[in-house]
């Protein structure tokens, strides 16, 4: 007993100093990553700054990175359009979500209606959603409502693909555990295909958030009078390109921030997905 | 000895396995006749392709046999059977699940009770010495440690008949020898009857009591060797010359079989 007590407290002691947060910070791979990005991107744009001005190029074929940035604080405020586009893109997403997992569990349970349910999936998905918009305005009004719902045709595909085949990639022993203890239909569901379908649904996730945004901004130039897509629309027609590429470059910060929060969601609900080969790719860039 | 224990634990007769595929139809075996004492340990040899892992899902009722018929303690094989426990050649651990967790899947989906079974879980953690590893995930562990993992879970429902497919495969040769004396040491403190596929001669002739060599394609069984060395077995056996012998008769009886 003495003994091991003793063990341990020799234990605490030789431990390695800790070091201060900020420099672990630093130090990870994410920031590290973050750092690159931000670097590259100055980079980039004191290029572009120098040509513009070198070359004297008009503002409305090409602004300077420094009239976009003027423009996005200057008189024309973002907030409310910018906030409309999200809401947009965030329903259409949400609903994505809803009837992507619904529909690629109902053709996993009940393979009979895959026959049915997957030619229509893929018929959806093949329209030209641009085509679409307008007749969502005449279905929906020109509210809210038509650019959520071309937020949602947009994104749903690939969280129906990607859920799918995360329902049934499950591991052939895994199947045969299942078998050899007769789980029933529902336990083999809830127990064994939905947590292996988890990543799947997380990468489809990411690529439909991306998408969502897009389907959402098109809507928003068919018809409407509000958020970010109406608001390029509304400088083309000025020729006020610089606030145009300011609302490009907002719609796109916020693409970037939404697909990392489901990244987040991602690392804290599924931190056993984080293998080795994950970490591998994230320092290796 | 009761009449009871007379009855085998597995028991195949004429058993035969073809596969039908679109067009064509694999024989994969051919007249199977086995016999499986209880308690007894027995490892089956064949080359790849030979119809071993079909044999053990006959026996576990995961598949119906062509021809034949295979009882287990007595009763005629119809489906699943809780009496049987299987270890499959990859691990096949739910990396979502904690070791804890993963070992006590089987007692949750046949509805075990759950504070038994926990207790259960922690002692075969104990068994298989994993012990302090309960919180780890999948991708914490080692290739050997999860097969250990994968050996408690087979073993969580109590079976009397533990089925092992390769558990050793993929595992390099220190870890494997070490792992042959673990599950020497839970076979001989829980005396489940164990039937284990290998492609080791060694392994085969260390663990069991008998040796059933199987055949190319379609299986048939070739041979059926008693090992006779006494038990308990113990490490330096393996370096003796007893069982150098027997190592030398099966490769023999395989040798002049594929050569
Ligand atoms: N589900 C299946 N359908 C068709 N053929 C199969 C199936 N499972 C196994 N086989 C074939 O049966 C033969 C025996 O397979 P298997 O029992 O896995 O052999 P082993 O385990 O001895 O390597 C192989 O030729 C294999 O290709
Ligand atoms: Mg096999």
């Amino acid at each position: 007993m003495r003994i091991s007590s003793e063990e341990k407290g020799g234990r605490a002691f030789e431990g390695p100093q800790r070091e201060p947060v900020i420099a672990l910070f630093l130090r990870s791979p994410a920031v590290i990553r973050l750092l690159k990005l931000v670097l590259t991107l100055f980079l980039f744009a004191l290029l572009w700054e120098a040509a513009c001005r070198a070359f004297q190029v008009p503002s409305y074929l090409l602004p300077a990175p420094s009239r976009i940035f003027a423009a996005l604080f200057g008189p024309v405020s973002f907030l409310g359009d910018g906030l409309i586009t999200l809401y947009e893109t965030l329903l259409g997403f949400a609903a994505a979500l809803v009837v992507g997992v619904l529909a690629a569990s109902a053709v996993v349970v009940f393979p009979a209606i895959a026959d049915i349910v997957m030619p229509l999936l893929l018929m959806a998905q093949l329209v030209p959603k641009v085509a679409i918009a307008p007749i969502m305005m005449i279905w929906l009004g020109y509210g809210l409502l038509p650019k959520i719902a071309l937020a949602f045709l947009v994104s749903f595909f690939p969280i129906v693909i990607n859920t799918a085949s995360g329902l049934s990639s499950l591991e052939k022993e895994l199947l045969d555990l299942a078998h050899s203890l007769e789980a029933s239909r529902w336990q083999l569901f809830w127990k064994f295909r939905v947590p292996s379908a988890l990543p799947l649904l997380f990468d489809g996730m990411k690529i439909s958030i991306t998408l969502a945004v897009i389907g959402a901004v098109i809507s928003e130039f068919v018809g409407g009078s509000q958020g970010l897509g109406f608001l390029i629309l509304m400088a083309n027609q000025q020729l006020n390109t610089a606030l145009a590429f300011a609302s490009l470059l907002l719609m796109s910060l916020g693409g970037i921030v939404l697909y990392a929060l489901v990244e987040l969601a991602e690392r804290i609900l599924i931190p056993w997905n984080l293998s080795e080969e994950r970490w591998v790719k994230a320092g290796g860039l | 000895m009761g009449s009871a224990d007379r009855v085998a634990a597995i028991e195949a007769r004429g058993v035969g396995m073809v596969y039908n595929r679109k067009r064509t139809s694999l024989v994969a075996l051919e007249a199977i006749d086995l016999t499986v004492k209880k308690e007894e340990f027995v490892s089956l040899l064949g080359p790849s392709g030979c119809g071993k892992t079909t044999l053990l899902k006959l026996i576990s009722g995961l598949l119906p046999p062509s021809a034949g018929a295979i009882m287990v303690e007595g009763a005629p094989v119809l489906g699943p059977q809780r009496k049987i426990g299987i270890v499959f050649q990859t691990p096949a651990l739910m990396k979502w699940r904690s070791v804890e967790k993963n070992v006590m899947l089987p007692a949750e989906v046949l509805g075990l009770e759950r504070k038994k079974s926990r207790q259960r879980a922690q002692e075969l953690i104990d068994l298989v010495g994993l012990t302090g590893f309960e919180r780890k995930y999948p991708h914490e562990l080692s290739g050997g440690m999860q097969q250990r993992v994968g050996i408690a879970r087979a073993l969580i429902h109590d079976p009397s008949i533990l089925l092992l497919d390769e558990p050793f495969g993929a595992l390099d040769l220190m870890t494997r020898s070490q792992l042959n004396l673990e599950l020497l040491r839970i076979w001989s403190e829980r005396r489940q009857t164990s039937l284990l596929i290998t492609h080791s001669i060694p392994e085969a002739v260390f663990l069991s009591d008998r040796v059933v060599v199987l055949s190319a394609r379609p299986g048939r069984v070739l041979d059926i060797l008693e090992v006779s060395l006494p038990r308990p077995r113990t490490p330096e056996m393996r370096v003796g010359r007893k069982f150098v012998e027997l190592v030398d008769q099966v490769s023999r009886r395989i040798g002049l079989e594929y050569a």
